[in-house]
């Protein structure tokens, strides 16, 4: 993995993680289990970790719904759970 | 063994249930009847828009009615019918379109409904998400949507709680000219007369009858509350849609009490099939991306189909059959169903008890394709 870092904010906390990271891992890195809340407002968190399951969303850079363990976190992104 | 009904309805779609809703409350014996579950056919494909339309004299007076009596129920409405009075923007791109808001604004002002035209400043304000430099628009504030097959299930319990009965997973073969119905295992159910509520089906029962299925394509989106506020409608959307019986596509957006958008419409004809196509979705989904250019981003959750029950005249068939009183028909409410299921119902119960209808139900008659012929445009 490349040695150079990537900032970026989880719930508005700085981060910093390995180039190549998901942004799943940054979450999860940053203590967070809870991704998103069910419908029923339950937690939810990534479970396939393949982009199938949906239930690792979060909201990246404004957009809703993104999954984050098909994403790679980007300089400056600005992650949004629903912890 | 047999039972005597004063109506068998066959067809538990949202216009069978508004039909034995009012036939049941009138103190008529109702039994509805459907192969399928209720709902299951053309409400489960219809976007559940409560529209006031001016297509026709005719078509505004059996909309403007029924908006009227959804308005009514509004409050009657169980939350799982999510009726929502979101409001209908119709949307024009350019002066041209403009100049149809401004007709329609006076053809709905001239009959007493509430409309609200927008300017281009306006339209940007009322609905962040579209392209910018849209003419504007007109706005109906008091048209609505519900989740069609909750609303159908709605109307039957009610049609229950009056001693209707509801039977589904039954399948209908024959409209017994004496009154009643044959089923699939050979039963005949005795009834005083039968109402055929098939909707695109409808042919298969009264042979002959001016309707052919109309295909349409649904999308829901994740949920993504505000991205639209009204349900949206382009005007362009009369020309290409509601003109042509080519296949065709136009932007129709609807949001959801959920967050949720559904994204219509196609339509086509001499498509029997009911699985995705390919070709007709994208052109829909690229128009609809034209008009909110954020769209592509979201993640839709399901693309479905279903069809249509469209008349050579656009308007529904509502009453006896010519041949045979003892068989009557609510069908052919095309794209409208959802909205002119309830005004359906009243019409039938009316005109079955020979009481005074809010509304002549005479355009609605099928006498009038017997001297023009069965012909689609």
């Amino acid at each position: 993995m490349n040695e150079i870092g990537v900032n970026l904010k989880v719930n508005g906390r700085a981060i910093s993680v390995p180039n190549g990271t998901i942004v799943a891992a940054a979450v999860a890195l940053a203590g967070i289990s809870a991704f998103r809340r069910s419908v029923l407002d339950q937690p939810r968190g990534p479970l396939c970790g393949m982009g199938i399951c949906m239930e690792c969303r979060v909201t990246i850079n404004g957009q809703a719904h993104c999954r984050s363990c098909q994403t790679l976190c980007e300089p400056d992104m600005e992650v949004l759970t629903e912890s | 063994m047999s039972e005597t009904y004063d109506i068998i309805i066959v067809g538990a779609g949202i216009v069978g249930a508004a039909c034995a809703a009012e036939c049941a409350k009138a103190g008529l014996k109702v039994l509805v009847l459907d192969r399928g579950p209720i709902g299951g056919g053309t409400t489960g494909a219809g976007m559940g828009h409560i529209v006031v339309m001016d297509d026709s004299e005719a078509q505004f007076a059996l909309t403007s009615y029924s908006r009227e009596l959804w308005c009514k129920l509004a409050d009657e409405l169980p939350p799982n019918v999510e009726y929502d009075r979101c409001g209908t923007l119709w949307l024009a791109a350019d002066e041209e379109e403009m100049v149809e808001v401004r007709r329609k604004q006076q053809y709905y002002e001239d009959r007493g409904v509430r409309v609200e035209v927008l300017d281009q400043d306006d339209v940007g304000t009322a609905e962040p998400s579209l392209r910018r430099g849209m003419a504007g628009g007109l706005r109906v504030p008091d048209d609505a949507v519900v989740y069609p097959p909750c609303a159908a299930f709605f109307l039957l319990e009610r049609a229950m709680k009056c001693g209707a009965q509801v039977k589904t997973g039954v399948r209908v073969e024959t409209l017994l000219p004496e009154g009643g119905v044959s089923v699939a295992d050979g039963t005949k159910i005795t009834a005083g007369r039968s109402i055929n509520a098939t909707g695109p089906w409808s042919p298969l029962l009264s042979g002959g009858l001016p309707v052919r299925k109309r295909k349409g394509h649904l999308v829901i989106t994740d949920r993504y509350p505000g991205f639209v506020r009204h349900q949206i409608v382009e005007l362009g959307y009369l020309k290409s849609a509601h003109g042509s019986s080519k296949d065709s596509v136009a932007f129709n957006i609807q949001p959801r009490k959920t967050g949720q958008m559904l994204i219509g419409s196609s339509r086509q004809f001499d498509a029997e099939e009911t699985t995705v196509d390919q070709p007709i979705l994208e052109r829909m989904l690229n128009r609809a991306f034209e008009y909110l250019p954020g769209l592509p981003r979201l993640s839709a959750t399901r693309v479905w189909t279903g069809h249509r029950a469209a008349t050579p005249d656009k308007l529904p068939i509502i009453g006896p059959s010519p041949e045979n009183d003892r068989i009557w028909l609510a069908t052919g409410h095309e794209g409208l169903g959802i909205t002119t299921s309830l005004a359906t119902g009243s019409l039938v119960a009316d005109l079955l008890l020979g009481r005074a209808s809010q509304i002549p139900a005479a355009p609605y008659s099928a006498l009038r394709f017997a001297a023009n012929g069965n012909d689609h445009e």
